[in-house]
C-alpha cells in the first residue's frame, strides 16, 4: 500500500512560528497577498514622502489642471493618474486616501472587536441573566440600520458643534461611530464558538485547577474562538472602509479636503459617465485590490493559526 | 477509625429543565400554575472514602455519576447536603476560599481528546497549573518539575513543546493525568478515565494510576462502566441507580456476595468465557424519568422482589454482616 506523501515527513521540529511561516512560504497566494498588503501599509505610512505633490500645498487645487486624463492617455508627465474635477494630481490624493481609510477602517475595527470580544466573552462563558441582557443589547443594537444611527449620529454632531469642529474631528468620530455600531457582529460570532467550547472539557480542567474566570476566558477560551473572528475582522476591515465611503457621500464623512478612498470614489462617480472616468475607477481598483488581498491574507491566517489543520 | 478523607452526607442535585418561561405555566385543577421541573441527579447520596482507598462508582448511563464528580469538585452547587474533606465543609465555599482544596483534589476527565487545551502545548498545560499555585518557584525549577512530571507518566520531556494533537488518546489521557497530579494533590476524582480508550492502553493508563497511588497515597474515586476494571482496581466498590448509591461493599465481597437485586443483576451481565454460571438476570422496564422525584425505593420499578413498602419509603443504607452495606427493604426483612 502506498501511503501518500505528507504522511512520511518527518513532525517538524522547531517553535510553531517557524511551522507556520514554512506553511506561509509554500503557498504563493499567500505570499502574493503579504506582499501586496506590505505594499500598500508602506505606502500609506509614508505618503508624505512618496506622493508627488503636497496635498497641503494651496497651490496642489489647480482648476486650471481639472479632469486630465492619465499618463498614457494625455501624455501629460506631470500628473501619472490624471487629475480629478478640482485639478488635483490623482496618484497624491489615492495615497493619501489609503492611508486615511486603511486607518479608519483598522482603527474602527479594532473597537469593534474589543467591544464584541468581550462582550461576547462574557455573555457565552458567564451565561444566565448577563448572556440574556447582552445579547439582548446585541439584537437591539441591530435592529437599527448601522447607516442610520451613523447618519443621525454624525448629524446631531455637526448641527451642535458646527461644520468646522466637525472638520477637524471627522476622523475620530468616523471610526468611533462605525467602531461602535457595528461590535454586534463579533460579539455574536465570538459568543457562539464561546458556548460550544465552554461543554470542553479543558475548561471544566481549568476550572478544577482554580483558574479564574477572567484567565479561564482570555487564556484558554478565546485562543481557541479567533479562528473565525479573524476572518470576520478583514470582512470587517472592508465593510468599514465602505461604509466611510458611503457616509462620506452623503456629506457626512471626510471633508473634502481630506478625502478618503471612498470619498474619492464617490466624487468621481458623478463624472463617470462625463468622459472622466479614471476619477472614479483609479481609486476603486485601489480599494478593490486592497480588500482583496486582506481578504486571502484573512482566509490563510484562519488555515494556518489553527494547529490541528496544518498543511504541508 | 481515622477521619475519612471525603465524607459525602445527603448529597442532592436537581437540574432545572430547560424550559422556556411560557413552557413553565400549566393547567392544574382549571387554575393557571407555574411549575418548574426539575431532573433530580442525585437523592441523597452518602459516601465516604477513606485514606488511599479507591472508590469505584458504577452505574448505568444518566444514574448520576459524572454529577457526584462534579459537585465533589465543585464544579456544580449541590441542591442539598454536605461535603467534607477531612474534617472542613468544603461543598459552600466560595472561589478564593477553595483555592487551598484545588491543590488537594484534582480531576480526570473522561475524554482525552477534549481535556487537554488544543491551543496550549504540553509545557504549557502543566506549567500554568504549577506556577499558578507554585508563585514563589522559578522558571528553571517549574522546567525540572515539568520534566520530571512527564518522565514519571511515561511521555518523553523532549516531546513539550508539542501540542496535544500530535499525541495518541493514550498518551493525552497520561498527560492529563500529569495535569492533575502537577498541583501534587492526595485525592483525584477519574471520570471513566479509560472508556475512551483502547483496552491494551487502557490496561497502561489504569497501570500507571496504580502505581502513582502507591508512589503518593493518592485517593481514587474512579467512575467506570467496566467491572473488570473495578474488580481489579477498586478497594470498594458503589452501586449507584438513579442518583442514589444501594449498595456498597469491599471488592472482593461486592463480586462473590452481591446483595442487592440491581447489584445482581448488573453482575450477572458480566460476559464470563464458562458456561455454567447461571442466565443472567434480565431486568424487565426501563429506567423511570428522573425529572420527578421518586418516591419509595428507585428500583421498585424493576425489581423482582418489590412489595408495597418499596413503593412506598425509601430503603436505607444498612450495615451488612460482611462489611457491605445495602439500601434494600427486601434485605432488610429477610425476604432475600
Amino acid at each position: 500500500m502506498k501511503y501518500p506523501k505528507k504522511d512520511l515527513i518527518q513532525p517538524m521540529s522547531g517553535s510553531r512560528w517557524q511551522h507556520i511561516w514554512s506553511g506561509f512560504v509554500g503557498d504563493k497566494l499567500a505570499v502574493m497577498a503579504l506582499i501586496i498588503f506590505a505594499f500598500y501599509c508602506i505606502v500609506a505610512l509614508l505618503a508624505p514622502l512618496v506622493a508627488p505633490y503636497d496635498v497641503k500645498d494651496p497651490a496642489f487645487m489647480d482648476l486650471m489642471n481639472a479632469e486630465i486624463a492619465p499618463m498614457w492617455i494625455s501624455g501629460d508627465p506631470r500628473f501619472l493618474f490624471g487629475t480629478d474635477a478640482q485639478g488635483r494630481d490623482l496618484l497624491s490624493v489615492i495615497l493619501y486616501g489609503t492611508r486615511l481609510s486603511l486607518t479608519i477602517g483598522l482603527c474602527a475595527v479594532l473597537i469593534q472587536a474589543t467591544l464584541g470580544i468581550c462582550i461576547g466573552l462574557a455573555a457565552g462563558y458567564l451565561g444566565g441573566r448577563i448572556d440574556n441582557f447582552l445579547m439582548r443589547c446585541a439584537d437591539i443594537q441591530l435592529s437599527f440600520s448601522n447607516m442610520m444611527v451613523a447618519i443621525v449620529f454624525l448629524a446631531i454632531f455637526q448641527s451642535l458643534f458646527g461644520v468646522a469642529m466637525y472638520q477637524q474631528l471627522a476622523m475620530v468620530m468616523l471610526i468611533l461611530v462605525i467602531g461602535l455600531t457595528e461590535w454586534p457582529l463579533f460579539a455574536r460570532t465570538i459568543r457562539a464558538s464561546v458556548l460550544a467550547e465552554r461543554q470542553k472539557e479543558y475548561v471544566d480542567a481549568a476550572r478544577v485547577m482554580g483558574l479564574s474566570s477572567k484567565r479561564i476566558m482570555f487564556r484558554h477560551i478565546l485562543p481557541n474562538t479567533l479562528s473565525p473572528v479573524l476572518v470576520i475582522f478583514t470582512v470587517q476591515i472592508a465593510n468599514a472602509i465602505v461604509a466611510e465611503a458611503a457616509l462620506s457621500f452623503l456629506g457626512l464623512g471626510m471633508p473634502a479636503t481630506e478625502p478618503s478612498l471612498g470619498s474619492l470614489i464617490s466624487a468621481g462617480f458623478a463624472y463617470m459617465f462625463a468622459g472622466s472616468w479614471w476619477i472614479c475607477v483609479l481609486p476603486s481598483m485601489t480599494l478593490i485590490i486592497l480588500i482583496l488581498v486582506m481578504n486571502l491574507l484573512g482566509d490563510w491566517l484562519r488555515d494556518h493559526l489553527n494547529p490541528r489543520t496544518y498543511k504541508d | 477509625m481515622p477521619t475519612p478523607l471525603i465524607q459525602i452526607s445527603g448529597l442532592e442535585k436537581a437540574f432545572p429543565t430547560n424550559e422556556s418561561w411560557l413552557g413553565q405555566w400549566r393547567f392544574q385543577h382549571g387554575k393557571l400554575k407555574r411549575r418548574k421541573d426539575s431532573v433530580h441527579a442525585l437523592n441523597g447520596v452518602n459516601l465516604t472514602i477513606n485514606q488511599g482507598e479507591t472508590l469505584c462508582v458504577v452505574g448505568e448511563t444518566g444514574c448520576g455519576k459524572s454529577t457526584l464528580a462534579r459537585v465533589i469538585m465543585g464544579l456544580t452547587q449541590p441542591s442539598a447536603g454536605e461535603i467534607h474533606y477531612l474534617d472542613q465543609r468544603i461543598d459552600q465555599l466560595n472561589n478564593r476560599q477553595r483555592m487551598v482544596f484545588r491543590r488537594r483534589m484534582q480531576m480526570v476527565f473522561q475524554n482525552p481528546y477534549a481535556s487537554l487545551n488544543p491551543r496550549m502545548t504540553v509545557y504549557q498545560t502543566l506549567s500554568e497549573p504549577i506556577s499558578f499555585h507554585n508563585p514563589q518557584l522559578s522558571t528553571s525549577q517549574v522546567d525540572e518539575q515539568i520534566d520530571a512530571l512527564l518522565e514519571s507518566v511515561g511521555i518523553s520531556a523532549s516531546s513539550s513543546d508539542r501540542y496535544p494533537h500530535e499525541f495518541s488518546g493514550g498518551q493525552r489521557q497520561r498527560i492529563s493525568l500529569a495535569r492533575a497530579l502537577s498541583v501534587e494533590p492526595d485525592f483525584i476524582v477519574a471520570d471513566e478515565p479509560l472508556s475512551a480508550l483502547d483496552v491494551s492502553v487502557q490496561a497502561q493508563v489504569l497501570n500507571l494510576m496504580m502505581d502513582k497511588q502507591e508512589e503518593r497515597n493518592l485517593s481514587y474515586l474512579f467512575i467506570t462502566h467496566d467491572l473488570a476494571v473495578v474488580e481489579h482496581f477498586a478497594t470498594r466498590v458503589a452501586v449507584m441507580y438513579l442518583g442514589r448509591v444501594c449498595e456498597l461493599a469491599p471488592t472482593r465481597t461486592l463480586f462473590s456476595a452481591p446483595k442487592h437485586p440491581y447489584t445482581k443483576a448488573l453482575l450477572s451481565a458480566i460476559p464470563r468465557l464458562d458456561t455454567n454460571t447461571a442466565q443472567p438476570i434480565r431486568l424487565i422496564g426501563e429506567v423511570p424519568t428522573p425529572i420527578n422525584k421518586p418516591v419509595g425505593c428507585v428500583f421498585q420499578a424493576r425489581c423482582p422482589y418489590a412489595n408495597q413498602r418499596c413503593y412506598e419509603q425509601s430503603p436505607a443504607m444498612m450495615m451488612q454482616g460482611d462489611a457491605s452495606s445495602v439500601a434494600c427493604h427486601a434485605i432488610e426483612e429477610g425476604r432475600l
